[in-house]
């Protein structure tokens, strides 16, 4: 069987200047700080419910953050907030929402796994695996439809590989040469168990790329730069009518899978390579500081996330539980609840 | 008023719709180039062409969520799943995706769309390709549930559940797609939430849906002629939203209500109805409720058996006859 090799960058033509690279890592820097704030205030019992965080994944997040066009569409799963930040969603309202007061994105009602402004692009967040992957396919065929070049971004995790949405949404995508870019954020376990224990192929998302009529890309999703320049050829693509793309980013979560989830399963030092050798954000540190630039314009960018981050913590705080009476809003579009009359 | 069956009213609606608004679109399994299955969508392939009307892969998931998607972002969808058996492949989509879209974001989302689909029994095809399952729709927060009794019906229904702001499972009963009456031309558009009284009458409220609006019409002529009965059919037309102001007046007036329902028995529409008018209307009741179901069992192929367990004229009259 041809395994899909990885390459170090799909386009990598992509000039990115410094000011680019400045940025690709405060969108990183501030994306760790949220996660990492997110898990704090769930240590001092101020997150209701579950949260599924993603630090070690922010190189993904971020570099399509950059590259995306403002009306793009942006679908994903809820290990989501990093790529509703990215599109603008604010801080303030991710840990709103988080813990369950009435400044959070959707008030309380969605909860961490469902953070959406479809205002800004950020579609939904999802937690049926695999459920948003046609629909991002249906985006992408509404934009194609009304000729808007817009392209539709759909990140999910290896585990979404064997089900069947994925299968599907491919062909789908690829029958109707839709302008979506689907992305699996390999982090390489499903939930609590090693993808490749559970799935046919080595590359779970570039290995079955073939059976769609798609190129097997894998590329380095800790690697900022590689994930934006890949990121560029994908939308560029899908934008000039040349269809989808299906990208395989090699990644780690740094954490369990949820909050109940310590992660002892995984060897400890596989966690340390991965978070001291390969952090997509202190490696990128140290890669800008090798390439000359000064540590002073990186420790103003820290500095400013860190205000931000206790900023929009403080907000979120103080802000009251939702009002009752919103249970009973929007269950129809004339926002309301009643089925009779 | 020329006379259209209803399948050819489903293509009518979805013709007057597309043609008064582009961004309404159609995708299924063969409903392009070959129509439907059911020849329901006869035509509209012609006249729209192939970027408006779409034939997908087999692939209920997709269909579903490409709609929902599309219906995200400014389009007004109509999906076909071909035998309302299928949305077992694809419930997620509906029940944990579009139904729950609009509340589970602070009212974000929008997905106005229509997904049709052919229900129920009558056809001799068997367990997975005859089940009623307008009840498991209504069970769901979030979703209107449509299922028309004639062709009329279906031209307005299904014009106005394409023009609806919330997602519309619009459910058409097989057996029907034959069935012929008269229907206008022009433009029809029937609100959804609105029941009908094809006949009136003072002793026993019969509420009936979909194929079994017509039984229930054939039984209560008989029992007018045998028993000296007279009877009062209301078909709600939609379970959501729900028309309980008509049933509970016909109900108030009659006291007597009689449910005829396709599906099996648990969890019925109907019972959610004689719940209603047990809890609000106790003391008008002269006697106890009736319900007549298809019996709690997956639906047989053959014709002797499936007509045995499907509610009959025959099993209406014979009830009815004997309620107190």
């Amino acid at each position: 069987m041809a395994t899909a090799k990885a390459k170090s960058s799909s386009a990598g033509k992509i000039k990115i200047d410094k000011s680019q690279k400045l940025e690709l890592y405060r969108i990183m820097s501030e994306c760790r700080a949220l996660q990492q704030r997110a898990y704090d205030l769930f240590m001092q019992n101020l997150v209701k419910g579950t949260t599924h965080l993603g630090q070690g994944q922010e190189a993904i997040a971020a570099a399509f953050g950059f590259a995306m066009r403002e009306d793009d569409y942006t679908f994903n799963t809820y290990r989501g907030h990093n790529h509703n930040y990215v599109r603008g969603v604010s801080m303030t309202s991710i840990l709103g929402e988080l813990m369950g007061r009435d400044i959070g994105q959707l008030r309380g009602k969605g909860g961490s796994m469902h953070i959406t402004d479809s205002s800004k692009g950020a579609m939904g967040s999802y937690a049926i695996i695999g459920a948003h992957m046609p629909i991002a396919a249906g985006a992408a065929w509404s934009a194609q439809y009304r000729g808007t070049e817009q392209v539709a971004c759909c990140f999910f995790g290896d585990g979404t590989t064997n089900i069947g949405t994925f299968h599907e949404a491919l062909n789908f995508a690829k029958i109707w040469e839709l302008p979506v870019v689907y992305i699996c954020e390999n982090n390489q376990y499903m939930e609590y168990t090693p993808i490749g224990d559970v799935t046919a192929v080595e590359h779970p998302a570039a290995d079955r790329a073939s059976a769609y009529g798609l190129e097997p890309i894998l590329v380095d999703g800790n690697d900022v730069e590689v994930m934006y320049e890949t990121a560029m050829a994908a939308l560029e693509k899908a934008r000039k009518g040349g269809g989808p793309t299906l990208i395989e980013a090699l990644t780690y979560r740094h954490h369990g899978h949820s909050r109940a989830d310590p992660g002892k399963y995984r060897p400890d030092d596989e966690v340390k390579e991965w978070k001291e050798n390969r952090d997509p954000l202190y490696g990128y540190r140290a890669k800008l500081l090798g390439e000359g630039i000064d540590e002073a314009e990186l420790a103003k960018i820290d500095a400013n996330t860190e205000k931000m981050i206790d900023e929009a913590t403080e907000a979120a705080k103080n802000s009251p539980p939702p009002p009752a009476e919103i249970a009973y809003t929007d269950v129809f579009a004339d926002g309301g609840a009643e089925w009779r009359n | 008023m020329a006379k259209l069956s209803y399948r050819e009213a489903v293509a009518a609606a979805m013709a007057q719709e597309m043609r008064l608004d582009d961004r309404v679109i159609f995708l299924g399994e063969d409903v392009g180039a070959a129509g439907g299955v059911f020849k329901a969508t006869l035509g509209l392939f012609d006249e729209f062409g192939p970027t408006r009307v779409r034939d997908t892969p087999i692939s209920e998931q997709a269909i579903l969520g490409a709609t929902m998607g599309a219906a995200m972002t400014g389009l007004r969808p109509i999906a076909e799943i071909m035998f309302s058996d299928f949305f077992g492949v694809c419930w997620d989509t509906v029940v944990n995706e579009i139904a729950k879209a609009r509340y589970m974001t602070n009212g974000d989302h929008e997905t106005p769309l229509v997904i049709r689909s052919a229900n129920g029994g009558g056809a001799r095809f068997g367990a997975q390709h005859s089940q009623s399952i307008e009840n498991w729709a209504m069970a769901v927060p979030g979703i209107k549930v449509v299922a028309p009794s004639n062709a009329y019906d279906v031209k307005g229904l299904l014009a106005a559940s394409i023009r609806d702001p919330d997602p519309v499972l619009f459910f058409e009963q097989k057996a029907m797609y034959g069935n012929k009456c008269e229907v206008p031309e022009g433009e029809l558009v029937i609100p959804l939430g609105e029941a009908a009284t094809p006949r009136e009458g003072t002793d026993v409220t019969i509420v009936a849906l979909a194929n079994m609006v017509p039984k229930s019409l054939k039984a209560a002529e008989i029992l007018e002629k045998e028993h000296g009965i007279l009877c009062e059919v209301v078909d709600p037309r939609t379970l959501v939203p729900l028309d309980t102001k008509t049933i509970l007046a016909s109900v108030e007036k009659t006291g007597r209500l009689v449910t005829v329902e396709e599906n099996p028995r648990l969890c019925g529409w109907g019972a959610e109805i004689a719940s209603i008018v047990g809890e609000e209307l106790f003391w008008n009741l002269d006697a106890p409720i009736t319900r007549i179901t298809t019996p709690h069992i997956p639906l047989p192929s053959v014709d002797v058996l499936e007509d045995l367990v499907i509610p009959s004229v025959e099993r209406i009259v014979d009830t009815i006859s004997k309620m107190d």
